[in-house]
């Protein structure tokens, strides 16, 4: 065995990021001449475990222990190292929980590691090279590990997997992992619901202090709602609580990387390009033909969002209906 | 309480991003360095919050060259106490990791408070790799922290959402925005900061695991292309046709 990847679940669900860190696992084995192996921890049931055979997943090893349904980054690294003892590459989802969890993996294994991968790497005269992105999306760098061993971590959004035909054995993994390494206990879960949560979206709808104010953004909402999309905002707009915190993208906000970013009247400062321009396409709606997003931009209209939103909502369903 | 928080030195985000000696090197010519956003509006300024609320100790730590006295001093003049130097180029995070965890592993402390990444490389690796070589509880992406009685409670960010959890100290904090509010040294601090200790520490000389080969930038500027206002039915069908994204 020589990669392992650690698949996340929720709920006994394998995560849509975990499927992008599975297939970059199966890539990099494909590369290396080796199989690719993943680790399981949580309850989940064997029928969607097996889905990642289709991903190029050779065997699965499923710790079916319910401590593990919530997460503890000191419990999770443990197990996960255990199981990478035998891995020269270790693979894991640069995610909420993977961001804490790699690092102390990489500690754990003594291994070098890698943050954010955001491509399938290359391997040439027996050197894995990683790449990633850095300064905000303004640069790519291509990053060397000197140990044996190596962990990355995958970008989430980076990668669309091709699902294949596969089938993965799952074995059962009992890591020596006692209750006293858990150390953090779960009180209470608050997720937003009836919205598609923002750095899981393929599409976000975005508009900044060119609405005007709060109760303008009926019509953002409803174009998200209209395309299956995540809302977003500028920080002028969640500082000044037209919107909130959580919708805030840029440099101190989240970081999105969806196949498409609307930005309505929104200027383009570089600290909020600094969280949305590793969108694959960038429509830009502002009145101002000089407005810095046009840069950013892949497609633009120089109008006013007042004009030009009630009319993309209009064809976008009439789109919609000549689709079906 | 004692609380460290180790603070990083990043390019001001207006920096012209450019890269010499055949690209593989990032050319500090005409770049502002500040301290990272993060560690400086929350990591810091929570501590700070803490300690006025419950006394003790915030002390900074810095692994860097010299040349990053300035944002050592801003860090005492913001309100800590005093500030550690170790003395390394900072280019692996394992190697800062090592240093830094030694320090805290010897200083007493009962919290560590990161930010979560920096905003050049945006690695999020430190706070992680110290929480395991301190074999400490940690929890990331934090926008909200409580403690009473030893115990703390910290809201994280989940995929969605957030999530609220309970642990026991010590334990290391990646603290995200909301945490604190910010602060502007005023010229009290600001005088206070020249007389504060800042302790120069000698690296060991922790082993370095990853090394950046080369850079790229993007060949060129995206083009982007207008659709009128009277025709958004055009950019529809670009979006589906063209782009393919819907
Ligand atoms: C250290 C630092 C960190 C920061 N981090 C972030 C961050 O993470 N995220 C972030 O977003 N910002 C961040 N900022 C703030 C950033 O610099 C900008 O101030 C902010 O993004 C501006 O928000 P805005 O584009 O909504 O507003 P404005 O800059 O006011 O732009 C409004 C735009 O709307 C256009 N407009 C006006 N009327 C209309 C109309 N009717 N129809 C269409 N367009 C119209 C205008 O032409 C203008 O371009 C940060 C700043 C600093 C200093
Ligand atoms: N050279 C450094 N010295 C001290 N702390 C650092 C250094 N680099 C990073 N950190 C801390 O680790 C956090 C995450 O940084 P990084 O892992 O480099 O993205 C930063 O927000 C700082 O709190």
């Amino acid at each position: 065995m020589s990669v392992l990847v650690f698949v996340e679940i929720a709920d006994g669900k394998i995560k849509k990021a975990a499927y992008e860190a599975a297939y970059y696992a199966a890539k990099t084995a494909e590369l290396t001449g080796t199989t690719a192996e993943a680790v399981v921890l949580g309850t989940a049931g064997a029928d969607e475990l097996a889905n990642l055979g289709n991903f190029g997943i050779a065997k699965i090893h499923h710790a079916n222990d319910a401590r593990f349904n919530t997460f503890d980054s000191k419990a999770f690294a443990k197990a996960i190292a255990e199981k990478a003892a035998g891995a020269d590459i270790v693979v894991l989802s640069f995610g909420p929980n993977g961001k804490l969890l790699a690092p102390r993996v990489a500690v754990r294994l003594k291994a070098g590691y890698v943050p954010g991968a955001a491509e399938l790497p290359t391997f040439e005269g027996g050197t894995l090279k990683v790449v990633k992105n850095v300064f905000s999306g303004k640069a790519k760098a291509f990053y060397q590990v000197a140990t044996t061993k190596k962990v990355v971590a995958v970008s989430p959004n980076s990668l669309s997997p091709v699902k294949g035909s596969g089938t993965a054995a799952v074995e059962a993994f009992a890591p020596a992992v006692s209750d006293a390494d858990f150390g953090t206990v779960v009180k209470s879960v608050d997720k937003l619901t009836g919205h598609i949560p923002l750095t899981e979206a393929d599409l976000v709808v975005s508009a900044g202090r060119g609405l005007k104010g709060p109760e303008n953004w009926g019509m953002i909402e409803e174009l998200a709602n209209e395309m299956g999309a995540a809302t977003a905002c500028s920080r002028a707009v969640a500082d000044v609580d037209w919107r909130p915190h959580h919708e805030h993208v840029g440099q101190t906000g989240f970081m999105v990387k969806p196949n498409l970013y609307i930005a309505v009247g929104i200027s383009g400062a570089i600290q909020h390009l600094a969280g949305v321009n590793q969108s694959k396409v960038i429509v830009v709606v502002n009145t101002d033909p000089e407005a810095p997003f046009f840069k950013a931009a892949d497609y633009g209209i120089v109008g006013d969002a007042f004009v030009v939103v009630p009319k993309l909502i209009e064809e976008y369903k009439k789109f919609k209906a000549a689709a079906h | 309480m004692k609380i460290l928080v180790p603070i990083s030195k990043v390019p001001d985000t207006t920096s012209k991003i450019a890269f010499v000696d055949n690209n593989t090197k990032f050319s500090t010519d005409n770049v502002q360095f500040i301290m990272n956003p993060t560690d400086e509006w929350y990591a810091l300024t929570k501590a700070l919050e803490l300690k006025e609320a419950q006394g003790g100790e915030v002390v900074v730590i810095h692994a860097g060259l010299a040349d990053s006295e300035q944002v050592i001093r801003k860090a005492l003049a913001i309100g800590a106490d005093s500030a550690f130097r170790i003395d390394m180029d900072p280019t692996d995070a394992y190697a800062i990791s090592v240093e830094i965890a030694n320090h805290a592993k010897t200083g007493g402390y009962d919290l560590v408070i990161t930010g979560k990444e920096t905003i050049d490389y945006n690695s999020f690796e430190v706070g992680g790799m110290v929480a395991e070589l301190l074999d400490w509880n940690a929890v990331a992406l934090v926008s909200k922290l409580d403690i009473a009685g030893g115990k703390a409670t910290a809201t994280r960010d989940i995929e969605g959402g957030t999530e609220t959890v309970e642990f026991s100290l010590p334990a290391v904090i990646c603290a995200t925005k909301d945490l604190a509010a910010a602060r502007i040294p005023n010229m009290k601090g600001i005088m206070a900061s020249r007389t504060k200790p800042l302790t120069v520490l000698a690296a060991t000389g922790a082993d370095k695991l990853t090394s950046i080969a080369s850079y790229q930038t993007p060949e060129k500027a995206k083009e982007c292309k207008y659709v009128s206002v009277d025709n958004v039915a055009e950019l529809v069908r670009l979006l589906h046709e063209e782009a393919k994204v819907i």
